[in-house]
């Protein structure tokens, strides 16, 4: 065979009859669950530690799939490998947040200390060094994950000391840790009571009578023995909450229209793809208080009509997914999911399903498509998920942070989550701080600080001393807010006026050292990585952004090439496929706005920060 | 009750629920929205979004081909907005690959050129960058694969899945890596590939080719002759390309029964016509050597062979063998001379080639 695009270099794995047989029995495990594609390449890719084409082909004929399908869907996730890597697979972050902490020196520090290229694996067999878009540990930037432990803060030093623990065969077990970065309870509190964090740091996340203890289950008990389902989406509706993930739809509407739907079958997904560069709240939620997103799927479920919800976990986040598969386990031998809950006739199951390295797959009908097994392509809207989601069957998918809100707004009231807030966004979010502050941390309050009290407060203030420059707000694909911003309230209404947004609540803190130009390089780097593909604005749009920021960057831009890049910005706005598209030029827009001078300099051949390669 | 009406460039037009913008304006007349990766008889994607049309109050532009129409939409299918974007995804596409018109074999039947003429848009400056490598493919006999001018449309992946459901190829990697994948990512000889190139025809540009057909003539040097397919007895119609009195290349016709289907035999196996080696005459051996003859003379030996035979041996002793490359009629006829005249049952078929 002539595997042309493999450029296999090293021939693929000879598997013992053992391995064989064990694909053979996660093959046959899986045979006849929906969507089963995704979970097979998984578990066989974790127990042979690839997938070349021999058992690519043994896949297809076992799940009688197309074997164009099984590469086109591996191929489209950066986890899955059909190379053999080394023992010990390094994901070195270059997000946004890691970048402005430095990651890039760390980087070439990494191949030096290695020996080896960019997705090369050492002599030894014991790392493959790779790059990542977003590992999702932004607090402790810059940052890598070993296989599926996390080491953040990284420093020289404290990179040469890892690799020697790991040669040493002193590498951690994941499941074994407290957190995958920080403890919650390390940070600086906010005096307002906690809502969706009140367990965190508190509980231990794998004991559910810990959670029942404090309260636990005991929302779900009221909604499925005390309410109709109709009764639940009002007092969703009267608390006001607006979705977590970013884009701010109320939940309460959004579940009002699914919950008419006459259909046999109906699904709850959780989004738990944190893949927004800077947002970390999710992990925290799950790997703290797994139990609080469950019992807030069991009443969204309740609420919608639905028996089957499911988590579609990041690739990335192996503890959240030990601890919600830990959870369920529990909650089902407890009788807290399962068939007949609390004495009704109300069923409800949740099963965990993960991502493999996408970006995309957070939107929530990329996300479909994925656990439906197949490329995590966007889905034209409408018809929206709601009416026609998950195998074509009404699904409500809202994130984690929203569900968790839940169990609260149910036990206490529509009215009292309302009183939380501002007007526009009503209850506590989870606000993550980063970037250039003192102590990067998340922090719930009620909606509506202010950028300035969360870098002061939260954030211990500006880092070294250094001025403030400016936030990229919500997100990699939200705008850039200057100093006049830093008294707005946090929430989405006033955020969007100034240029901003409050979108998953991370606010990327920057400094006067770094460069715009830059800046809006690496945002571009994540965005070529992360387009999918499918439409030509995003796909050619995304590249030849970053390829003529490259070049501004590299000191060799040409007249014209800001209003190349507006033009064509534009276009990706009005034409794109998804909001990935249509958005990804935002940045780039705030930037040029408020910096467009820098941009100019670097035209005309100097980087004013001494940042970019312009010499 | 009437039926709902959407207005396209201020003209009312009625539609029935579920019909697409692109549907509505051609019924109503309307053939200027230009499409790419729109395909017939397959399912739109709405990925090449060049049929982006406007729609009052919606806050981006739609896809003419995937958006289904709601009752009163506003619909605008040329205007500043819409021809800025549609030129800028052109250009973006010409930027894609390496689009050398002089020496591409799609030249004046390509969907991408047409595009790129209607609207005046120029391969842009930054397009093909020193450097670039594109995969190419010319290792089997019938297919080249050249994604050098690859739009990635899809077109070729909704033929071979849905049209011809082969299941052979799919779109692989993702973003500006994307790339059509077989199997592994395998050439399409090591692949599920069947050849009945289908894709190939559903190609919009010059990045799947019959390779017989390369450099044998340009479109307006050929002409087409509807034809019926020499093998099975499906009958599918078959628009040869013809030059100088031969064969360049067969397309399937859209036209009952195969609708622009073909198979591999029909697409890629008429090599014969014009082969040096084809019998043009019946054969009779003479003297243990097979020699030229005339209808009448081999027809007079085979009747009169097995009238000998039936005489001597019984009709029992007769069996005919017929072939899956004429028509059900015909076969029907030889049936009836082998039980009416040869008088015997022993009449087969072989069914397959």
């Amino acid at each position: 065979m002539s595997g042309h695009c493999h450029g296999i270099s090293v021939p693929p794995p000879e598997f013992t009859p053992e391995q064989w047989a064990k694909i053979d029995s996660i093959i046959e495990c899986y045979k006849d669950v929906p969507g089963n594609l995704m979970p097979v390449l998984q578990a066989v890719q974790e127990a042979v530690g690839c997938l070349p084409p021999a058992v690519q082909d043994r896949i297809a004929q076992g799940l009688n799939v197309p074997g164009s399908d099984v590469f086109g869907v591996m191929s489209f996730y950066s986890m899955y490998t059909w190379r053999p890597k080394g023992k010990y697979v390094i994901r070195f972050c270059e997000s946004p947040p890691c970048h402005v902490s430095g990651s890039d020196n760390l980087l070439e520090f990494m191949k030096a200390e290695l020996g080896v290229p960019l997705n090369h694996t050492t002599k030894d067999k014991l790392f493959t060094l790779e790059t990542t878009a977003c590992l999702g540990v932004c607090e402790v930037a810059p940052a890598m994950q070993i296989n599926e432990v996390v080491h953040g803060n990284l420093t020289k030093d404290k990179i040469r000391q890892i690799l020697a623990d790991y040669r040493a065969g002193k590498a951690p077990d994941y499941k074994t840790l407290p957190y995958s970065t920080n403890d919650f309870r390390s940070y600086k509190q906010s005096p307002a009571e906690l809502v969706l964090l009140s367990n965190v740091g508190v509980i231990d996340p794998e004991k559910v009578d810990d959670y029942v203890a404090k309260g636990g289950y005991e929302a779900l008990k009221k909604a499925v023995t005390t309410m109709t389902p109709e009764q639940v989406v009002e007092e969703v509706k009267t608390a006001g909450i607006r979705g977590r993930g970013g884009a701010g739809f109320p939940a309460g509407l959004k579940w009002s229209f699914t919950r008419p739907l006459d259909v046999p079958q109906k699904y709850v997904i959780c989004n738990l793809d944190e893949g927004e560069p800077g947002t970390i709240k999710d992990r925290y939620i799950v790997e703290g208080d797994p139990h609080k997103v469950l019992e807030g799927m069991a009443i969204a479920g309740f609420a919608v009509g639905a028996t089957k919800g499911f988590i579609y976990c990041r690739g990335e986040y192996y503890l959240c997914k030990h601890r919600l598969n830990t959870a369920i386990e529990q909650a089902k031998a407890k009788g807290y999911l399962g068939s007949n809950l609390f004495g009704t006739t109300f069923a409800f199951d949740i099963e965990v399903r993960s991502g493999f390295g996408c970006y995309i797959c957070g939107e929530e009908t990329a996300l479909i498509e994925s656990i439906e097994g197949k490329r995590g392509y966007p889905r034209a809207k409408p018809p929206f998920p709601g009416v026609e989601g998950l195998w074509r069957k009404p699904t409500i998918v809202n994130n984690v942070e929203t569900l968790a809100s839940v169990p609260a707004i149910i036990a206490k009231g529509g009215e009292w989550y309302k009183g939380l807030g501002t007007p526009d966004t009503t209850g506590t979010k989870i606000y993550q701080v980063i970037g250039h502050v003192k102590t990067p941390q998340i922090v719930e309050v009620p909606v509506g600080i202010t950028l300035r009290e969360l870098i002061d407060t939260y954030g211990g203030g500006m880092k070294n001393g250094k001025k403030f420059k400016m936030c990229q707000t919500g997100g990699a694909s939200a705008g850039i807010v200057t100093a006049e911003a830093l008294d707005v309230p946090i929430e989405f209404g006033a955020m969007s006026k100034v240029g901003g947004a409050l979108g998953s609540g991370t606010m990327l803190v920057m400094d006067e050292s770094v460069c715009a130009v830059d800046f809006a390089r690496s945002v571009a780097v994540f965005f070529a990585h992360e387009s999918c593909g499918q439409c030509t604005p995003c796909r050619e749009g995304t590249v030849q952004l970053l390829r003529t920021l490259t070049r501004i960057w590299e000191g060799q831009g040409r007249p014209g090439d800001l209003e190349f890049l507006e033009r064509l910005g534009q276009t990706m706005m009005d034409a794109s496929f998804c909001p990935l598209g249509q958005t990804a030029p935002a940045p780039l827009f705030s930037l040029l706005k408020h910096f467009r001078p820098e941009f100019e300099d670097h035209v005309s051949g100097k980087c004013t920060h001494g940042v970019c390669r312009t010499t | 009750m009437s039926n709902p009406t959407v207005t396209i460039d201020g003209r009312a037009v009625e539609f029935q629920p579920g019909q697409t913008i692109l549907d509505i304006a051609r019924s109503a007349g309307i053939f200027t929205i230009p499409t790419l990766c729109y395909m017939q008889g397959t399912n739109p994607t709405g990925s090449c979004r060049v049929c982006v049309v406007e729609v009052e109050g919606w806050r981006t532009l739609v896809t003419a081909c995937s958006t289904a129409a709601t009752p009163n939409m506003v619909i605008h299918t040329e205007n500043p907005k819409v021809e800025a974007a549609r030129k800028n995804i052109i250009e973006l596409l010409l930027a894609s690959g390496n689009h050398n018109c002089l020496i591409c074999e799609a030249n004046g039947e390509c969907e991408l050129q047409a595009l790129a003429y209607r609207y005046q848009v120029a391969t842009p400056i930054y397009a093909n960058p020193p450097g670039a490598k594109y995969y190419y493919e010319d290792n089997n006999s019938m297919i080249v694969r050249d994604f050098s001018k690859c739009v990635m449309c899809g077109r070729c992946v909704r033929a071979c899945n849905e049209r011809q459901v082969n299941l052979a190829i799919q779109i692989g990697y993702r973003g500006h890596h994307n790339k059509i994948v077989g199997k592994c990512d395998y050439p399409y000889i090591d692949s599920d590939c069947v050849f009945c190139g289908s894709c190939v025809q559903a190609c919009p540009v010059g990045a799947l080719l019959d390779k017989n057909a390369i450099g044998q003539g340009r479109p307006w040097e050929r002409r087409t002759v509807r034809t019926t397919c020499p093998y099975c007895g499906v009958g599918c119609q078959i628009d040869l390309h013809v030059k100088g009195g031969r064969i360049i290349k067969a397309m399937g016709a859209r036209a009952i029964p195969n609708e622009g289907r073909l198979c591999v035999k029909g697409r890629f196996g008429l090599g014969f016509v014009d082969h040096p080696e084809r019998l043009q005459t019946p054969m009779v051996k003479k003297n243990g050597r097979l020699q030229e003859a005339t209808w009448d003379e081999a027809l007079d030996l085979v009747a009169s062979k097995l009238k000998e035979i039936k005489d001597q041996h019984g009709p029992k002793t007769i069996g005919g063998w017929c072939s899956a490359r004429i028509t059900n009629e015909e076969n029907y006829v030889f049936q009836k001379f082998m039980r009416a005249v040869v008088g015997t049952n022993n009449v087969d078929h072989c069914a397959r080639l």
